[in-house]
This record gives C-alpha cells, structure tokens and sequence, in this order.
C-alpha cells in the first residue's frame, strides 16, 4: 500500500517532463525532501544555486526596506516636531533650532530642471547623429570621449567649475542673459558667476553623457526594418530620424529620468558653484543651496539631536524623490525594450 | 551517503573559509594587537589634523609599543565619538557646551593644545597695501549693512587707500565648521546686532553672501570674484598667500594675524580663563592680541578604565603640550603660551584610573 502510494506521487513532485536518470536526488526514499521545494528535479546543487541567488535577489530589497526604515526612524523626531511645516518652512536656523526643507527643495529641484533642459536636447542631437550620420571613423572616438566624461570624478568638476565655468558666466555669458533678458525676473540681481544658474549648467554637463549613452541604445534598437520602410516611402533623413525618435520616445524619456536621478543627488559638484544658500530667490543667479549639498555640508558638524534628525529627514525625502524617479525610469526602459524585442 | 557527500562538499568549504576569513578579519580589528603593543583610537577636529598626525608619528618613534590612530572626522563627530565611548580621546575646535558634558556618562577634561585664528581677505584688484578693519564694520559687512567697498566707515579706517565703488559680495562657510563658529563668536562679543539676529554656530543663518565648501571654496569663490570679502583660517591664508586685512583688537591696535599675536592672544586672557580652560579667547584684550584666535582642544575621560591606555594617553598630552608644541609652528598653529602650559599640565595630572593618579 506503502510502495504504492509513493510510486504514484514521485512524477507529481517532479513536473519535469522527462525523469531524470537514476542517480543521487531521484531516490524514492528523499521524495519530498528540502531539495524538491527549491528545484523542480530535486539535484542539490540546483536547489542551493537557487537558493543563494534568490537570497541574493532578496538581499537589495532588504537594503533598500532598511534603508527607508532606517532614515524614518532617525528622523522621527524631526518628522513629529514640524510635521508637515519642514516641507513649506524657508527658515533653516540650527541655532535657534528651526529647520524647513523648502529651499533646498526648490534648489535641487530647479538646478535639476536647468540640467534636464540644457542636457536633453544637447544629448538628443549626440546621440542621432553617432546614431544616424556619423561615419564609424568618428562615432567611435565620440563614444568613447562620452564615456570618459561619464567617469570623471564629480569634485573635479566642482573645481574646474569653481575656477574656469563661473569666472566663464560671469564675464561673458550672465551679463548678456541680464541684458537681454533682465525684465524677466529670472535674471536680475548681481551677477556673480556663483548661483542656480551655474549649479544647474555644471549638472547639465554632468548628466548629458548619461542621457547621450542611454539614447544611444536606444535608437540602436529601433529595427532597421524602420528606417527601411521610411526610406522606401521616400522619407529624407530628417523625417526618417523623426520616425526613429518616435519609435524611441519611451526609452528616450527613460534617459531623461536616469539623467534627471543623477542630477537631483549630485553633490561635490553643485556644493563648489551653487552659493549654498538657504533662501528661494526668484533670480537664477542667486545663490541656492541643493537637499544633498546641505547633507554633505552640514552632517559632520551638526549637533543637537533635532538638528541631526533634521538632515536626516532631508536625506529621506530626497531618497524619496530619486527612488520615484528612478522607479519611473525603469518602468519606461522595461516598456521600450520589450517592445522593440517584439518588433525584431 | 550521496546526500551528505553532495551537501558537504562544496558549502562546507566554502563556510569554513568564511569562518576563517571573519577570524583574520577580527584579529585585525581587536583594541590590541601583539603583545604589548597598546593601541590608542582618537577622532575630532580636522582643524588640527596635520599636527596630530606629524605628533602621531614623532611620538611613536619614542615609544614604538604604542600605536595611536586619529581620524579628522569634524569635531561634531569627535565629540559625539568621546560621549559614546568608542574612541580613547576626542578633539574640539570649540568647548564643549554645558548640555553637552553632562550628555556624557562620566567627566570629561579638556586639552588645549594649539591655537589657530581666522583671517579675513579679500579680491580688491587696484588695492595692494593691506585693508584695516574695525570690529563693528566687519559685523557690519557680514549683517549686510555696509554694502559699498567705498562705504565711510570702510574709508574712516583705510584713509590712504583708494575703494571702489563696487558691491561687497560676502563669502561664508557652507560646511559646518570650527572656523565659523570662532568668526561668529567674535562678532557676537564685538556686535550686540549680530549676538541678536544671528549669533556664534558652527554653522549660523548667514544674513547676506555666498556659501564656499571648505576654505579651499571659500578661497575659490573670492579668489575667482572680484569685490568679495571672506574668512579663512590662518594656516590657509598663509600657504596660499591670501591678501589679509588688519583687524582692531579692543587696544585700538590694528593687528596683523601672525602665529606670535594669536599666542598673544590666548596670554592676555590666561588670567580670566577658567580652572577647566573651556574659554573663548577672541576680542582678547592684549596690545598685541590677534583677536580672532582660538584654542582646539583634545578632550578625554578624567577616570580612565583601562590603566595601561590611560597612561599611554597621558603620557601622549603630556609629550604634546611640551615636545609637541616644537612642531606647531611650521604647520602654523600658534603654540600655547607658558602660563597656560602651566594649567594644561594640571589638567593633564588630575587623569585618574580606578582612583589613582596615573603620573
């Protein structure tokens, strides 16, 4: 009855098709074993390799969970002491122990704006013509030049911003926007070279190699069968690029997003140009103050647990706002590239 | 058994090296190593980083069976360290305050071991002879008051130097720092406006300027901006050859800052400085007093737990207040005047462990 009963169970544990040859696992005497709960075939080895990859899956979203419990948790005091006056409050005072998140807010979001303005189109145009018009002679050096871009260290550019890009705003590029555009309130008020302005164009320049590779790819894998069919329609180059970019709109704006993700935590950079300065100002040459720049400025010497528990909170929501980002990002590069895998 | 071949072949080789690697690993990171070596963990104010570690090493050629490890983590961060006991000693650019002594769970002392000073400077392009300041226009320039280079009162002090009509642009420390808080205590004691509005931080609520990153962005940003005005400290202005501006101490003297009048500075006050030496020395009332100076402090423990370590640290201050002092102004710290070696020394003795003495 015994015997029975197992030997009609065993192929129900194993949906593998064909049973495996005899050997260590197939035994009927561990059916039903860890092994089988793990892998289909019940082989160790399987079931260990399976389970280390899944702790290993399982481990960055524990980083990621503990992360945010950690950051809520130290900044808990904080979060109960101004509520939700931190995010409206423009008074950042640790000597009088008054703390509002506001302009660094509106700092890190309007330097990463500026960034996303300059950098997008500028890294639309690399990208299509590596893509589309360069010959191979000069779209290998490009690439690579952008990618060597991509790995300089973000302190060197705080101090190439420091001593050649203000000086550079200053005497020829803010006195012109002033000049010519001083009626809009974005340009009035001294010109210093130090300010919004500059912390939002080093950004640009930080983050257009990121959305120049990406949007490469992308349009890479829009099928030629694409660019064929517009051409046989006798499409120009121009409007076959146009069906290209549209074909890549998702991934393009992924790129943006990853772009956009780098710009809002960028740090040593923006801290070297952008004033550090806790105060909205309707002027873009005013000095601003950036979420991860008042972290990095701020941490080492802060005391008094409601101060600390103020950064800490300013770290969480910009944690927030990248891993929303970030989250978007993906989302719109997974719907890209499934698409264009169809298509192939 | 294939079971227990297959399960303890590869996993158990792999954990077992695992186990062998977390042992080397925590051999490496046990308070002492070979026998008899005692090793010392220290963290704090960068302020005095180059002069610890040149101590550090000078101090470890005498005595090779101790090892003393220091790390410039900011003086937020050595006082919370010293608090909560993970480091031997901690170091301070400014005292500690009331509320935070009594936030640690024993008495603490503190060491003062060197003293360092702020300077202001400048990008005035046409202006080569050095600019002279007096107290109430220097809080002035940085409330936001005087706005003008060719302001009077700028004038009334600098009567043969030709000001320009420009804007003053104003450049602060963004990064918290010892070196704002000795600037603002200065003006909080020679401006009651600036006690009220603002006050002496690490890191204040400036009411006008721009924000540098260190004293290299500090330096930077007034160095790449013509009509700026901004503090570094001493030792930095130094090396780099910073125009610096001569500040009027409280004897109506205008003072150059120089390593001898910071050291001057902390001797006119040694008689007004209090039996724990927490005292801030700026505006001291000295002829030849730099008055923007202050003292950096190593903070530690009064009763040690650990005897061998506490001896190991008092004789490490004791050979820092005296032979260590010889290293301090080639590194441009201004060492301590005699009278305070004096108390320092006291300090120094009264480090007990389990109640005994350890000089």
């Amino acid at each position: 009855m015994g015997r029975q009963t197992k030997v009609i169970k065993r192929p129900m544990l194993s949906p593998h098709p064909n049973p495996l040859p005899k050997g260590e696992g197939n035994s009927p005497k561990v059916a039903g074993h860890w092994r089988f709960a793990l892998s289909p075939t019940g082989n160790a080895g399987d079931a260990i390799f399976r389970a280390l990859m899944f702790a290993a899956g399982l481990l960055i979203l524990l980083i990621v969970l503990g992360m945010i419990a950690a950051l809520a948790a130290k900044s808990m005091l904080s979060i109960q002491h101004f509520r939700f006056a931190f995010l409206t409050s423009r008074e950042w005072n640790p000597i009088k122990g008054q703390f509002g998140a506001l302009p660094f807010i509106y700092g890190t979001v309007v330097s990463s704006a500026i960034a996303v303005l300059i950098a997008v189109p500028l890294s639309l145009g690399i990208a299509v013509f590596l893509v589309e018009q360069a010959p191979y002679y000069l779209a290998r050096p490009i690439t690579f030049l952008i990618e060597l871009l991509a790995a300089i260290p973000s302190v060197v550019y705080g101090v190439w911003g420091i001593f050649v890009l203000a000086p550079f705003l200053r005497v020829h590029v803010e006195p012109h926007l002033a000049r010519w555009f001083g009626w809009l309130p974005l340009f009035q008020g001294s010109v210093t070279g130090i300010g919004l302005l500059t912390g939002g164009i080093i950004l640009a320049i930080m983050v257009t190699p990121i959305i120049t590779a990406v949007v490469r790819d992308v349009l890479a894998a829009v099928p030629n069968s694409q660019r064929e069919a517009a051409l046989a329609l006798g499409a120009t180059k121009w409007e076959t690029t146009r069906v290209v970019l549209v074909n890549g709109v998702p991934g393009i704006a992924g790129a943006v997003m990853l772009g956009l993700g780098r710009a809002l935590g960028e740090t040593m950079a923006v801290t070297m140009v952008i004033g550090n300065r806790a105060e909205i100002s309707a002027s873009l040459f005013a000095p601003s103050y950036t979420i991860a720049s008042a972290i990095a400025n701020e941490f080492t010497e802060a005391t008094g647990d409601l101060y600390l528990s103020s950064l800490v909170e300013l770290g969480l929501i910009l944690f927030l706002v990248t891993f929303v980002v970030n989250g978007v990002a993906r989302l719109l590069v997974w719907n890209v590239t499934r698409r264009s895998g169809a298509a192939a | 058994m294939p079971l227990s071949r297959t399960f303890s072949s590869i996993p158990l080789r792999l954990s077992l090296f695992f186990v062998v690697a977390v042992a080397i690993f925590c051999y490496g990171c046990k308070g002492t190593g070979p026998t008899g070596t005692i090793s010392l963990q220290g963290a704090g104010a960068t302020f005095p980083n180059p002069l610890y570690q040149k101590w550090l090493s000078e101090f470890s050629k005498q005595h090779p069976n101790i090892a003393i490890d220091y790390q410039s983590i900011g003086s937020g961060g050595g006082i919370k360290q010293i608090q909560s006991q993970t480091v031997d000693f901690g170091a301070s650019d400014a005292p500690m305050t009331d509320v935070e002594l009594k936030a640690a769970p024993a008495e603490l002392i503190h060491v003062p071991t060197v003293l360092g000073a702020v300077v202001l400077t400048y990008n005035l392009q046409a202006v080569s002879k050095p600019l002279r300041f007096s107290p109430d226009v220097i809080a002035d320039i940085f409330l936001g008051k005087i706005t003008k280079w060719n302001d009077p009162r700028i004038k009334a002090d600098n009567a043969e130097v030709d000001l320009p009509t420009a804007d003053i642009t104003v450049v602060h420390r963004a990064d918290g720092s010892g070196t704002s808080f000795v600037f603002t205590d200065y003006l909080s004691k020679v401006s009651p406006d600036w006690k009220e509005k603002v006050g002496a931080d690490k890191s204040p609520k400036w009411p006008v300027g721009q924000g540098g990153k260190g004293n290299e962005g500090v330096t930077g940003q007034v160095k790449q901006q013509p009509n700026t005005i901004g503090y570094v400290e001493l030792a930095y202005a130094v090396q780099n050859k910073l125009p610096a501006a001569l500040i009027k101490n409280p004897s109506g003297k205008y003072v150059e800052a120089s390593i001898d009048a910071v050291t001057a500075a902390a001797a006119a006050s040694a008689a007004t400085t209090p039996d724990d030496l927490r005292v801030s020395i700026t505006n001291a009332n000295g002829a030849e007093a730099y008055p923007i100076s202050s003292y950096t402090y190593i903070l530690a423990y009064k009763d040690q737990k650990d005897a061998a370590k506490g001896k190991a640290l008092v004789d490490f201050l004791w050979w820092g207040i005296h032979d260590g002092e010889s290293y301090a102004k080639d590194l441009l710290y201004a060492p301590l005047p005699a009278e305070i070696v004096k108390r320092a020394e006291a300090k120094i003795n009264s480090i007990t462990s389990g109640g005994k003495p350890l000089r």
